[in-house]
C-alpha cells in the first residue's frame, strides 16, 4: 500500500462508511470546487466580454451618428468656441439627472470657457413631456437654463416616486422673470413639438434608453457613473488644451 | 480487468450514483442562477414578477444542495424537492402565458415588465421562461432519480 492511499484512508474514517469521499478517481470535493470555479469564471468572463462589447457598440453607434448628437436646435450653454462639448440627454423628472446637473455645472465652472453643454430632452417618465414643453417654451424668453435649474431644484415637489404631477412644476418657474402666461400659451406650438420629436428620434438612433446619458466630444461614457464622466471630460480637456 | 482497488478507495455503491445525481442537480441550479443574474445584472433586463417567484425557488438550491453533498445525505432530496416542484409549477404557468394559452385576463403582471413579454429569443423559440422550465424539469427529474437510487 502506498503512503498516499494510507493518508486517504485515514481521512476517510470519519464519514459514514456508505459515503466514501472518492468517486471515479477524483475526489468529490475537488470535483465540486472545480465546478464552482468553472461556473464563476464563465460568469465573470461572460460579463466582462458582454460589457466591453456593449461599450464598443455604443462607441461605434455614436461615431456613426455624430452629426445627430447636438443638432442646431438644442439649447447650448457656455463658450461657443469651447473645444470640449458635452451633449446631455436628460429627462427633467429624472432624479439622477437633477443630481448630475450640479456636477456638470461644477465641471464647467472649474474649466471656464473650455466646456460647452448642450441638452437634449428624453421625457421617459409619463407626464414629463409637459415639463419639457415648459422648458422649450421658456427658451423663447431666453430663460431656458434658469428654468431647467429651477425645475431640477424643485423636482421633489412635482415628481414623487417617479410619478410626475406636471401642474405642480409651475410654481418652480415663478420668480425667474418669466411671463408664465406666455409660456403656457406657446408651449403647445408646432415648432416645440417638432424639436421634441427630433430629440426622441435622435435618442432612438443613438441607443439612448436611460437618462442622463452623456457624450463628450462625441464619445459615450464607457460605463455610467459620475467618476466616469469626470474622467472622460478630463481626458478630452487634456487632449484639447495640451 | 480492473486493477485491484486500494483498500481505502470506494467500491461501487448505490450512494455514488445518488451523489452524482444530486451534484448534477446543483450544477443545473447554479448555472440557472448565474444565468438569471447575467440577464438581470449584466444585460440589465428587468425581471418580471413570475421570474422573481422562480428565483425564490431556484436560488436557495445553490446553497442547500451542497449541504447534502458534503457529507452525502440522501435526505437532502426531501428538502430540495418541494422548492424544485414549486418553481416548476410557476415556470409551467409562465411558459403557458408566453405561448398565449392562458388568456389575458388572468395575467398576474400588470405593472413593470409583462411576464408574457419575450425579451430574449434564440433560434426562434428558446426564450428565458423556456430555459427556466427546462432547468426546473431537469432538476426535478434528477432529484427523483437520486431519491430512487439512494433507497436501500
Amino acid at each position: 500500500m502506498s503512503r498516499k492511499s494510507k493518508r486517504k484512508q485515514a481521512t476517510q474514517d470519519a464519514p459514514a462508511p456508505q459515503a466514501p469521499a472518492r468517486s471515479g478517481g477524483i475526489s468529490r470535493r475537488s470535483l465540486f470546487i472545480a465546478a464552482v470555479a468553472a461556473l464563476l469564471l464563465a460568469f465573470v468572463s461572460g460579463a466582462l466580454f458582454y460589457s466591453s462589447e456593449k461599450a464598443q457598440a455604443a462607441q461605434r453607434l455614436a461615431a456613426k451618428n455624430r452629426e445627430l448628437l447636438a443638432s442646431a436646435h438644442s439649447p447650448s450653454y457656455g463658450n461657443a468656441d469651447a473645444r470640449v462639448h458635452i451633449v446631455e440627454f436628460l429627462d427633467p423628472a429624472c432624479e439622477t439627472c437633477a443630481v448630475f446637473y450640479g456636477h456638470v455645472k461644477k465641471l464647467m465652472a472649474d474649466n471656464p470657457g473650455r466646456i460647452r453643454l448642450s441638452t437634449r430632452h428624453v421625457p421617459l417618465h409619463q407626464g414629463s413631456e409637459h415639463v419639457v414643453r415648459m422648458l422649450e417654451s421658456a427658451r423663447a424668453q431666453d430663460k431656458y437654463w434658469e428654468a431647467l435649474a429651477a425645475v431640477f431644484a424643485g423636482q421633489d415637489r412635482w415628481t414623487v416616486n417617479h410619478r410626475v404631477y406636471p401642474e405642480r412644476a409651475w410654481p418652480a418657474l415663478e420668480g425667474l422673470g418669466l411671463d408664465l402666461e406666455r409660456v403656457r400659451r406657446e408651449m403647445n406650438a408646432a415648432d416645440i413639438a417638432a424639436r421634441m420629436e427630433r430629440d426622441a428620434a435622435d435618442a432612438r438612433t443613438l441607443g439612448v434608453t436611460k437618462t442622463p446619458e452623456y457624450f463628450v466630444n462625441g464619445r459615450p461614457l464607457p460605463r455610467f457613473g459620475l467618476e466616469e464622466l469626470q474622467a472622460l471630460v478630463r481626458e478630452e480637456l487634456r487632449s484639447a488644451y495640451q | 480487468m480492473s486493477a485491484p482497488r486500494a483498500p481505502g478507495a470506494a467500491a461501487p455503491h448505490p450512494s455514488d450514483a445518488a451523489w452524482l445525481l444530486v451534484f448534477a442537480c446543483w450544477l443545473v441550479a447554479t448555472s440557472a442562477t448565474l444565468g438569471a443574474l447575467f440577464f438581470s445584472e449584466v444585460m440589465e433586463l428587468p425581471p418580471c414578477t413570475l421570474c422573481w417567484y422562480q428565483r425564490i425557488f431556484m436560488f436557495p438550491l445553490v446553497l442547500l444542495l451542497p449541504m447534502g453533498l458534503f457529507p452525502f445525505d440522501a435526505k437532502v432530496v426531501r428538502f430540495a424537492l418541494p422548492l424544485a416542484l414549486a418553481g416548476w409549477l410557476v415556470s409551467i404557468f409562465q411558459v403557458l402565458l408566453v405561448a398565449g394559452w392562458i388568456p389575458e385576463s388572468i395575467r398576474p403582471c400588470s405593472q413593470g415588465v409583462p411576464c408574457s413579454e419575450v425579451q430574449v429569443e434564440w433560434l426562434g423559440f428558446v426564450n428565458i421562461p423556456l430555459l427556466s422550465f427546462l432547468a426546473f424539469s431537469t432538476m426535478n427529474a434528477l432529484l427523483v432519480a437520486a431519491h430512487l437510487r439512494s433507497r436501500p
